[in-house]
């Protein structure tokens, strides 16, 4: 279970972990764990100096660079009251960091204290800022969506992450949540796992596609890109026919910011699409990207780039 | 039995096309765990309990050699022998020689997992005596040739029809699909083999150190035939099995029956301390106890010694996502599913067994359910972290990674490397790979995601682009108001 912390100040200064994957395919997420963390009064900075948090390598058991990469994330995140991150798995993996030093190193104090003030968004929201803070702005929200939420195993048994994202949506006007069956199993994504056994990493996604088409809910929403990628990707192969009763894949703190003008994770953007097939040009196509990066820069700009 | 964990892509492969064997394992899938939280639930102290049994387990791997000893005096003092065997050969080694003390024929025996870790029945087979399995599971799998693939329901990887053709070609009677008089069938061979069989071998859940007495806990009875029928009894065990006290393996069942089948407790629980004494009613004459080690002491100190404190109730295997849908047949070798995971590469080596600590998604399921909390998933990652050092990670696993850890530790470089990345799939998106849908379907490269889902694409610029654009912009507009 997550421990709770009270903030020090009346505006953590939070280091926002951006996780490669929210990085590279889902920029959004990002801004939106922003945007809901400069609506608590958070002072949010995106440290220069990340990159992963190391998993890959500390699962494939290279113990060796799974530790230099802590060593530079603890660098880059030193001056910070919290690290919080759109992700369980990697928090988790940073709940590991201690493991990767001997006693005597001094990085292994510092990779225990960083270990103790980083925290899965939602978790953070609801455990250290509490549910107060945000509970004007969600009330203020009418999302009116069906939604299943899928259990992450490491912020489900690592970091006891299973009501704060739920009772957060509840917040929502006109928002239902809809348990799935099993919502709580793995849906065969396991980082490298999926690539190292395709198969049967495929048949924990159709079963775990069984459970989110059964639960009649329009939105599957989770807090790790990574089991969402994988599960948006296998109900688009299914409903490939028939994308109409498609559900859409989101990252919890979309909705909760209220950033749903964006498509579905792995969904076509009508945007880019009218773009395109005004010129069927390429560059057309790329540049409604960016007007569509642009957008997603609106809010709160007073936050200082990095330290 | 062969050991064919190498192969275990390959048989899971397989295991996935098979229509029989998914629908078993989606029953089996459906019935432990759910009686198992339901017997949970009845116990609020369960958790409590599951810390005594790992404290436990932990206070006696630290005194192991204490207890065997002591475990081994009360046997001798009770009349009984011990013997020690270092390897699964030594172990049918001197179970053979015991059997031929008696001029044995046929040997009865109740399930033992141990048995099949040293491959008993095959050595006595080929020394000239019948071996019978009198666990109903085991006894099916006995009459086809088969072995085990689960540790508490070893025949789950077959249905009725199985079954009927395997009963209709050994016990020559009409054919039935009954499951009563199928039953009635088995019992009625086995009688006459309990009847007539020189030695009993069983194996034992756990074995008593005050007392010298070695337990069985079985839900058919076989267990108990077994080993007071004959004059001989001979209980193969491993030495991780030893506990201090009756009450202490009273703690043990509590665990055990709730964990494996949500039972509160097994139906028999069997002691059996020494052979029969003077005005006993029944017993056999000689009591022998095997003690495996095959390479267990050499877990004792090292970072795998909390695997010893598995008491083989099977919720780790119930439970896994991965197990639930390739079948313990895939594993290759003795032990299934998480625990297999650990266990198999001690027994057989990492070079052979790598396959298994590695599939998995490291979901934490099996830890969660784990009677005396074995950090299953910890322990897989050292077989990982073993077969990395050992260089024995797949090439191209070990190029991959490489060249990721070279960006990860160079965030300048990382930076302009997923900004790449980002743009190159989204080009990838919008041709004839993708269709213009947002999603990849096929990557070249990436065929082991694409084969079978789609690979959604990237949004836009990246997170850190984007964000950085976004500083510049606030910085400008505060410069020129
Ligand atoms: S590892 Fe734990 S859950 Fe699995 S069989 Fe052993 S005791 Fe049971």
């Amino acid at each position: 279970m997550s421990q709770q912390h009270t903030p020090q100040t009346a505006s953590p200064n939070v280091g926002l972990f951006i996780t490669c994957l929210a990085d590279m395919f889902r920029p959004s997420i990002g801004f939106a764990t922003v945007k809901l963390l400069e609506q608590t009064g958070c002072r949010v900075s995106v440290p220069e100096q990340q990159t992963c948090c190391g998993q890959p390598a500390y699962n494939t058991g290279d113990r060796r660079t799974s530790a230099e990469i802590a060593r530079m994330t603890i660098d880059a995140f030193a001056g910070y009251e919290y690290l919080v991150a759109p992700s369980g798995s990697c928090v988790g993996m940073i709940k590991y960091y201690p493991e990767l030093f001997d006693a005597e190193d001094p990085y292994q104090q510092q990779a225990q204290a960083l270990a103790d003030r980083s925290y899965e968004i939602t978790s953070f929201l609801f455990d250290v800022i509490g549910i107060e803070a945000l509970q004007q702005q969600l009330q203020q929200l009418t999302i009116p969506r069906t939604v299943t939420y899928h259990d992450s195993c490491s912020g489900l048994r690592q970091l006891g992450i299973k009501q704060q994202p739920r009772e957060l949506l509840k917040q929502i006007n006109g928002l239902q949540i809809e348990e799935m069956t099993e919502a709580e199993t793995c849906c065969g994504f396991g980082g490298t796992f999926c690539v190292k056994y395709p198969e049967i990493s495929n048949r924990m996604v159709s079963n775990k596609s069984e459970f989110i088409n059964g639960s009649g809910a329009d939105t599957l929403v989770g807090g790790d890109l990574g089991c969402l990628l994988n599960m948006a990707g296998k109900l688009q192969r299914l409903g490939k026919d028939n994308p109409d009763t498609l559900v859409e894949a989101r990252h919890v703190v979309e909705i909760l910011a209220d950033m749903l003008d964006t498509p579905g994770i792995g969904e076509q953007d009508v945007r880019r699409l009218q773009a395109a097939s005004s010129s069927a040009d390429l560059s057309a196509d790329l540049s409604a990207d960016f007007a569509l990066g642009t957008e997603l820069k609106s809010s709160a700009a007073q936050s200082e780039t990095t330290r | 039995m062969d050991i064919n964990t190498p192969f275990f892509k390959a048989r899971a492969s397989e295991a996935l096309q098979d229509a029989n064997l998914q629908q078993a394992l989606g029953n089996l899938k459906q019935g432990f765990p759910h009686k198992r939280a339901i017997a949970v639930e009845r116990m609020p102290e369960f958790d409590a309990l599951r810390d005594q049994g790992r404290d436990l387990k932990n206070h006696i791997l630290e005194h192991l050699d204490l207890y065997l000893e002591q475990f081994e005096s009360r046997v001798t003092e009770n009349g009984g022998h011990v013997h020690w065997a270092r390897t699964g050969e030594d172990a049918n080694q001197i179970i053979l020689d015991i059997c031929q003390q008696v001029n044995a024929k046929t040997v009865t025996k109740g399930k033992s997992m141990v048995s099949e870790e040293t491959g008993l029945n095959d050595y006595l087979e080929k020394n000239g005596i019948q071996p019978v399995e009198t666990d109903l599971g085991e006894y099916i799998l006995q009459l086809r040739g088969d072995h085990p693939s689960h540790i508490i329901a070893p025949a789950i990887h077959l249905n009725l029809e199985d079954v009927s053709e395997a009963f209709h070609e050994h016990h020559h009677k009409p054919k039935s699909d009954d499951p009563v008089t199928l039953m009635q069938e088995a019992r009625e061979a086995l009688r006459e083999k309990f009847v007539v069989a020189d030695v009993g071998i069983t194996g034992a859940n756990f074995c008593v150190a005050e007392t010298g007495s070695t337990i069985i806990v079985t839900n058919e009875g076989n267990g108990d035939l077994t080993q007071t029928l004959p004059k001989t009894h001979i209980v193969i065990t491993s030495i991780e099995k030893v506990v201090p006290t009756l009450e202490d393996m009273t703690l043990f069942l509590r665990l055990l029956a709730r964990s494996a089948t949500g039972q509160e407790f097994t139906v028999y629980n069997t002691l059996s301390s020494g052979p029969r004494r003077e005005g006993d009613q029944d017993g056999p004459d000689n009591f022998h106890v095997v003690l495996v080690d095959n390479g267990r002491s050499e877990m004792v100190g090292s970072q795998f010694q909390e695997m010893l404190r598995c008491i083989r109730c099977s919720a780790c295997m119930n439970h896994c996502p991965v197990y639930g849908a390739v079948g313990g047949h895939s594993y290759g070798w003795v032990y299934p599913g998480p625990m297999g995971s650990v266990l198999t590469p001690k027994m057989i080596g990492i070079e052979k067994g790598a396959a298994l600590p590695n599939a998995s998604t490291f979901c934490g399921k099996c830890e969660s359910v784990c009677p005396v909390r074995i950090p299953l998933p910890k322990l897989m990652r050292h077989w990982r972290e073993d077969e990395f050092s050992k260089h024995l990670t797949p090439k191209a696993a070990r190029y991959g990674l490489g060249s990721w850890a070279f960006l990860a530790k160079r965030p300048t470089l990382y930076k302009q490397f997923t900004r790449l990345s980002s743009w190159g799939l989204k080009l990838l998106a919008n041709s004839p790979f993708g269709g213009k849908k947002g999603t990849l379907e096929s990557i070249p490269l990436a065929g082991g995601w694409t084969d079978f889902r789609n690979m959604p694409a990237p949004q836009g610029d990246t997170f850190m682009q984007q964000w950085k654009q976004r500083q510049n912009a606030a910085q400008t507009d505060g410069e020129s108001s």
